[in-house]
């Protein structure tokens, strides 16, 4: 029962993390900004709204969002957090998460190529290309971590990792948590690799792939960008923030802490940054695959 | 036993019958199918029964061939690959008889379906084959069956330069494996396989003959040279066949003679793990870089064979380390990933051969829309596009699964396989995303948007019931192969104990709990895919529902023509890896319009083994003195060589 708490909590907080990075920027523009709970205003409206669909496109225009928004939820019960069990917890369970990620992009572009779009085409085509190389990334940083902690499954990684183990090999699991920083960050397309806010079709990566989309669609589809955000947040905190010995509660707590100083770091880093040049990102991704690669080599010592 | 033989009987009768009844193309077209139907009806029911534990069956006859023996037996090793060659056999001939009906009047369609039939029986031999000769004479008649089914449209040049290349690279993985077979008989100087003997030291070398000469058939890179030439010049079932099929029987090979060569060293591991990173890596990105569908489809052929030898190397490696759970996950995935391919492959040249049909063209940068000229066809080329990309909730990601938990399960309790674990690691996450990314490609650029080209409807052709009922079932099989994943591993039992000599419960639960989970997982997937999407209907039912065109930028006159390309939607990804593609531009105006084209051409083929023929042909050009064309002399030749042999049996005491 409290496993399936576990994947409400995230359903519930998840929009938020994107209200306190769009919160943060503001802050840092010198501006009020929209309020913290503006995703949930925005789902709330657009499920209300009718749509409008492109003669072009066809069912599966329609099934991308749908499929997206399946797989987080679902990818929700293999995701351990605040030290605790979550619902489903097996030996490569690390190779599920990932894959489910990936089966959301595949529709995701394959919704984007639908319409027939230039743009969207675009967008479909630098997607697959950044996601492609982040992925190796992902999986080469949870190898060391497996390696390290002497299993495939996300619970047993996360429940070794404490203090003492930062103390003992620091630098395998700072490598590690920096891949995750950058595959999060590219996951969620945020600056420096891509940026949500632009209005610029051509600069645009994930964004400009979802143009089309209207109504109860968008909805599900800003949905599960948070809920992606979440899921990768997770990876990250369960990593930086090591909770053991805390009781339910101020277990949650701490998390959902670690969760929002996470959403202001992204925001600090939007503020401060601009995106890179496109043809830059690979080279950045690339970095992460050599940091994931040595915080391996370092394990397998 | 008798029944098998009984369907290779009337495989082999009825391939004759299309072929006396050649002169009437619609009769040879019924007769030739309808034995694929019968014949592998027939044989699948041993087949499966030996497949689920059943003990093997085995016959022996003499034969008057030197070392010969007609032996043949079925094992539960035997009975997974002869389920997967008579499930197609069944499949494709339903698809055969519709692919081939508009070429009923231009071509001898009882020659292709007696190929057809021959091929079969050839392959089903193969693999039952328990005597060198047979199994030599068999891998023989399969090789020149395939040729003349590859050389269907003889008259175009590309498809006579495809079987020509086939025909050079086939025999010389028979010529490394006739010395295979000569090393392991001359102990015991028989050629059964039960009374092979590996003389002492050779074991090394015989496991290199073994990669290269199976690895040719199978399309190890840099063997693989034939396979994207050969696969798309022929039919699309026989397309089908061969490349989900046939390059089986090189992975049926290798793993026989692998069991017989005892104990694995941990290179030999090593070796398979490096080729497989290889073939999977190189092929799905030449695969990446082309825009013909049926080349497209064998070159990720080169990169599924690759997942199946880092299974296999897996599997070796833990042989070596003593792991059973490294063992049983990897050669479990390779087995599953053998039949899985089978079936997404199969899926998809047949779509290919659809499309084909429909459009007359195999250029998919002419194509868009289908989905809306073709919903059934598209789903299911979707669905094989999901599952060749190793996405759950479909049967690729289940032995890709297998094969990660295996390198897992290493990296997490050996040392010495931490680096090929994380090779292996490495390479699947890298084939998964370029896998992905290219059939995103092919599928998006095919059936989704709008058509990119005017086309001739002269090529049209029908697409009948006949055609799509196959594609249906295999597309049915990739989701029921996601959910079925721990049965699927349960029933492969009795064939990895042919491999492992291990029995499954030595592993206890640490590979079925995982695949039990995978599988709800899938299922759950599912439901609440279904469940969103019917939230969805009802919160739109009162709506108003619009329809408009695709957001424009505002810009006046969109023409299908500005849609992203299968060239330009992987231009960033190729990009990348031009040190290794090597894709050439070409462009060049022409009479007003620009036209700009890609063009990725297999190096290994010109820049490698084009070379080396050459060279060869160069340094061996002298002895074509011999060959001058006259009769007379060519039986001295043989007078001399007849005389010379008497002479030196003579000799011998």
């Amino acid at each position: 029962m409290i496993q399936f708490f576990h994947i409400l909590f995230a359903i519930t907080f998840a929009p938020l993390l994107i209200g306190v990075i769009n919160k943060t920027k503001a802050l840092f523009a010198g501006r009020r900004g929209p309020p913290l709970l503006q995703t949930y205003f925005d789902i709330l409206k657009l499920l209300r709204k009718g749509a409008v669909y492109s003669e072009t496109t066809t069912a599966l225009f329609k099934l991308g969002p749908i499929v997206g928004l399946a797989v987080t939820v679902v990818a929700l019960a293999v995701l351990p957090f605040a030290s605790s069990k979550p619902l489903l917890t097996f030996q490569g369970d690390i190779l599920l998460l990932a894959y489910l990620l990936g089966l959301a992009r595949f529709f995701t572009v394959i919704a984007a190529l639908d319409t027939g779009s230039s743009l969207e085409g675009m967008g479909a085509s630098r997607e697959v290309q950044f996601s492609t190389i982040a992925e190796v990334a992902l999986l080469i940083g949870l190898a060391a971590l497996a390696r390290k902690c002497g299993s495939a499954s996300l619970f047993d990684i996360f429940s070794a990792i404490s203090g003492q183990a930062w103390q003992q090999s620091g630098a395998l699991l700072g490598l590690v948590g920096a891949t995750l920083l950058i595959v999060y960050l590219t996951e969620n397309a945020r600056i420096p690799i891509d940026d949500p806010n632009t209005h610029l079709e051509l600069t645009m990566i994930h964004e400009v792939m979802v143009l089309d989309h209207s109504g109860p669609d968008l909805a599900m589809i800003s949905y599960a960008s948070a809920l992606k955000l979440w899921i990768f947040g997770t990876l990250l905190i369960n990593l930086l923030v090591p909770i053991h010995g805390l009781r339910f509660l101020p277990a949650h707590v701490v998390f959902l802490i670690g969760m929002i100083g996470l959403a202001v770091i992204v925001g600090v880093i939007e503020s401060c940054m601009a995106r890179l040049k496109l043809l830059q990102v690979p080279d950045l991704l690339l970095g992460a695959v050599g940091l994931s690669t040595l915080a391996f080599f370092i394990s397998a010592r | 036993m008798s029944l098998l033989i009984a369907s290779l009987i009337v495989l082999l009768l009825t391939g004759a019958a299309a072929l006396f009844t050649n002169s009437r193309p619609s009769m040879a077209n019924r007769i030739g199918p309808f034995g694929c139907v019968l014949g592998g009806a027939m044989g699948i029911v041993p087949t499966i029964m030996v497949f689920f534990g059943s003990p093997a069956l085995s016959f022996k006859a003499n034969w008057n061939i030197p070392y010969g023996n007609f032996f043949i037996e079925l094992d539960a090793l035997t009975a997974l690959f002869l389920l997967i060659i008579f499930f197609f056999s069944i499949l494709l001939a339903f698809y055969g008889s519709g692919y081939l009906k508009p070429y009923l009047k231009t071509r001898s369609i009882g020659t292709s379906w007696f190929f057809f039939n021959i091929l079969i029986v050839s392959m089903a031999l193969v693999v039952l084959a328990r005597n060198a000769m047979l199994f030599l004479i068999a891998w023989e008649i399969m090789a020149l069956s395939s040729f003349f089914l590859v050389t269907f449209e003889d008259e175009k040049e590309s498809v006579r330069r495809a079987g020509w290349i086939y025909l050079v690279a086939t025999h010389i993985g028979t010529a490394l494996l006739l010395l295979l077979f000569i090393y392991l008989g001359k102990e015991d100087g028989a050629m059964d396989f039960d009374r092979f003997k590996v003389p002492v030291g050779m074991a090394n070398m015989l496991f290199i003959l073994a990669v290269l000469g199976f690895g040719s058939k199978a399309g190890f890179m840099p063997l693989h040279v034939w396979l994207p030439e050969a696969h798309p010049a022929a039919p699309s079932h026989v397309s089908a066949l061969m490349s989900g099929v046939m390059i089986k029987t090189g992975i049926y090979g290798f793993l026989r003679i692998v069991t017989m060569l005892g104990g694995p060293p941990q290179w030999w591991g090593i070796v398979l793990i490096i080729i497989g990173v290889t073939s999977g890596i190189g092929g799905i990105l030449f695969a990446l870089a082309q825009h013909d569908s049926k080349r497209l489809l064998a070159l990720s052929s080169v990169e599924n064979i690759g997942i199946i030898a880092l299974g296999i190397g897996l599997g070796l490696l833990g042989q070596s380390l003593n792991s059973p759970v490294m063992t049983f996950a990897g050669y479990g995935g390779a087995l599953l990933h053998v039949l899985n391919h089978a079936v997404f492959k199969g899926l998809l040249f047949l779509g290919a051969g659809v499309v084909f049909s429909a459009t007359g063209t195999r250029e998919i940068d002419e194509l868009g829309g289908l989905m809306k000229r073709m919903p059934a066809v598209g789903t299911t080329f979707l669905i094989g596009a999901t599952a060749i990309s190793g996405l759950p909730p479909l049967n690729g990601f289940v032995s890709e699964f297998l094969i990660y938990l295996s390198a897992f399960s290493g990296l997490t309790s050996w040392n010495a396989a931490a680096v090929p674990a994380l090779i292996t690691i490495l390479g699947l996450a890298l084939i998964g995303g370029l896998a992905s990314a290219c059939f995103a490609k092919i599928f998006g650029v095919m059936f989704l948007g709008t058509r990119r080209q005017k086309y001739d409807s002269t090529h049209e052709h029908p697409v009948g019931f006949m055609m799509k009922l196959p594609m249906y079932v295999l597309a049915a099989l990739c989701v029921a192969g996601g959910i079925l994943g721990p049965w699927m591993m349960k029933s492969m039992e009795s064939a990895l104990a042919v491999l492992t000599k291990l029995p499954m419960q030595t592993i206890g639960d640490y590979v079925s709990t995982p695949l039990l989970y995978v599988a709800g997982v899938n299922i759950t997937l599912l439901a609440v895919i279904g469940l969103l999407a019917i939230l969805r209907k009802r919160l739109l039912r009162t709506k108003t529902i619009g329809t408009a065109v695709t957001w424009d930028c505002g810009y006046a006159y969109p023409t299908s023509r500005m849609q992203y390309t299968a060239s330009s939607f992987t231009q960033p990804l190729c990009g990348s890896f031009q040190f290794f593609l090597r894709t050439k531009n070409h462009h060049h105006e022409a009479s007003g319009t620009a036209v700009f084209a890609t063009e990725t051409r297999d190096w290994f083929l010109d820049g490698i083994f084009k070379r080396m023929f050459l060279w060869f042909d160069h340094r061996l050009s002298f002895f074509r003195r011999i060959q001058h064309g006259r009769i007379q002399l060519y039986i001295l030749y043989i007078v001399i060589t007849l005389l010379a042999l008497v002479l030196w049996k003579m000799r011998l005491p």
